[in-house]
């Protein structure tokens, strides 16, 4: 309710994401033991943690990829999930999650490409068929971000001809099309070869640097350290630690959370 | 060779009739196979247990007996039994057969598309028939070519059983002229009648084979 009268207050909700208390399980398995995390406008938010630590889970439960046990989830003021008394969920109807999770652009691990559609095909599919933008319109601007994520060359290629960091920053410039006010990244550069990693990095710091709200699982340490504004330590379906990177980085208050970066730490040293 | 040439003039318009239910039935039973494809896949158990049985039935029973119940036996079903020429029927029989198969055939084709397609689209806010329409369905066509082909190709000379409806199509012809004349030359002549349409076949599927396969 607090979101709603800031919003009243500011015009734009400064919030974009509160989700508080997220719980999940997958039949017996507790993924998400409580979860709570506001994403504010502007800032760019890291999850960091050991695998099957359920950061990616916690990712896919905010765009309703998957279903939360219990919680609520709040995108800039508007519900998407809640929890009545009794411990039930609600969610409201697939047309207002497909509207309030719009707001959400996401880039997965697997790039999820439009295999059928060309570069510049994939891009404007989403415009086009959800948005009813004019064909120009959107051929114009998808042009623009193909500029901007340095592959104007490659728009009338198909996906199987692209490496897998071009292909993941046609995934980044897919997400821009909708122009989200927050991307998703579910471990962006997990999939790719490492010396392809560079440059879907340097393409998200640009973003950041432009001030795009993201909220990135990584496996990155660098990336986290240097290009978030905040770092967030997941194990165990819960939030260990968190804080600004100097903080976390420099001076890990929990034991878990040490034990995780040490091996990251030695490795700088 | 004279004879032979006599022989395919008698025959055409027997050929004119198996390409008819060809084509015919194929139009008919590629949208309702899909549809049915679509139907199994549904979230609603009932639909998807109605068309599962469905699919069942027209498999699992022979071609001839479902062509023969249509004709002989629907006439005589209470409220719903309805009297069809040779023709309606045989064009219903087959319809109704090879969308099962064909429904078959998309079912798996939809769904050997990755998981990831139907994230992708879901989170740039397309709904789930724009998300089929646009993403599943056209990666699915490229899958299921092949086995499309094949069941194509059946269809083709499967044409042959409306002979028990006493239908002169292009085998039937062809026997006709065999008793008359006695000779066994007129099935040659059926037979590259047969071999003509499957080979045309065989060039379309693989003109469309080529042309899916610019990506991957």
């Amino acid at each position: 309710m607090r979101s709603m009268s800031e919003q009243a207050m500011h015009g734009l909700p400064q919030n974009i994401i509160e989700a508080s208390d997220i719980q999940k399980s997958f039949k017996e398995l507790q993924v998400l033991k409580g979860v709570s995390l506001t994403v504010t406008r502007g800032e760019v938010v890291a999850i960091i943690g050991p695998s099957g630590s359920g950061k990616s889970t916690f990712l896919r439960c905010l765009n309703r990829l998957e279903t939360i046990t219990r919680g609520q989830i709040v995108i800039e003021g508007e519900m998407l999930a809640s929890t009545d008394a009794a411990g039930h969920c609600h969610y409201p109807s697939e047309k207002t999650c497909r509207q309030i999770c719009a707001r959400m652009g996401m880039v997965f691990q697997q790039f999820n490409l439009f295999p059928h559609r060309t570069v510049l095909g994939n891009l404007i599919e989403a415009p086009l068929t959800v948005s009813k933008m004019p064909r120009a319109a959107a051929i114009e601007r998808a042009r623009q971000l193909l500029a901007k994520v340095g592959l104007s060359d490659k728009a009338d290629n198909y996906p199987s001809q692209l490496s897998g960091g071009q292909k993941q920053r046609v995934a980044i410039a897919r997400a821009l099309a909708m122009a989200p006010d927050i991307i998703l990244f579910d471990e962006p550069t997990s999939a790719l070869d490492p010396e392809l990693t560079g440059e879907v990095l340097l393409t998200m710091r640009e973003l950041a640097a432009e001030h795009l709200t993201m909220l990135v699982v990584t496996h990155e340490m660098s990336f986290a350290r240097e290009v978030a504004s905040r770092v967030i330590f997941m194990d165990q379906g819960e939030i260990v630690e968190q804080g600004p990177p100097e903080a976390l980085f420099g001076a890990p208050q929990q034991p878990r959370t040490r034990a995780f970066l040490s091996n990251y730490l030695k490795a700088l040293n | 060779m004279q004879y032979y040439l006599d022989v395919f003039w008698q025959i055409l318009p027997g050929a004119w009739l198996t390409l008819q239910i060809f084509l015919i039935t194929l139009v008919l039973s590629i949208p309702l196979g899909l549809a049915c494809a679509l139907l199994r896949l549904s979230r609603w158990q009932a639909l998807a247990g109605a068309t599962s049985t469905y699919i069942w039935l027209m498999r699992g029973t022979p071609l001839i007996l479902q062509l023969l119940f249509i004709y002989y036996a629907l006439p005589n079903i209470p409220y719903i039994g309805v009297r069809l020429d040779d023709y309606s029927s045989a064009i219903l029989a087959f319809a109704l057969n090879y969308a099962a198969y064909f429904a078959e055939i998309f079912r798996a084709g939809i769904q050997s598309i990755d998981r990831g397609q139907y994230e992708g689209a879901r989170v740039l806010g397309m709904s789930y028939p724009q998300t089929m329409r646009r993403i599943i369905l056209p990666q699915m066509i490229k899958r299921v070519l092949p086995p499309v082909s094949n069941e194509t190709i059946t269809l083709v000379k499967d044409t042959s059983i409306v002979y028990v409806l006493t239908m002169t199509e292009l085998l039937r012809s062809a026997r006709i002229i065999v008793q008359r004349d006695s000779t066994t030359s007129p099935f040659i002549v059926a037979a590259a009648f047969y071999l003509v349409m499957t080979l045309l076949l065989t060039w379309l599927f693989r003109w469309l084979e080529k042309r899916y396969a610019v990506y991957e």
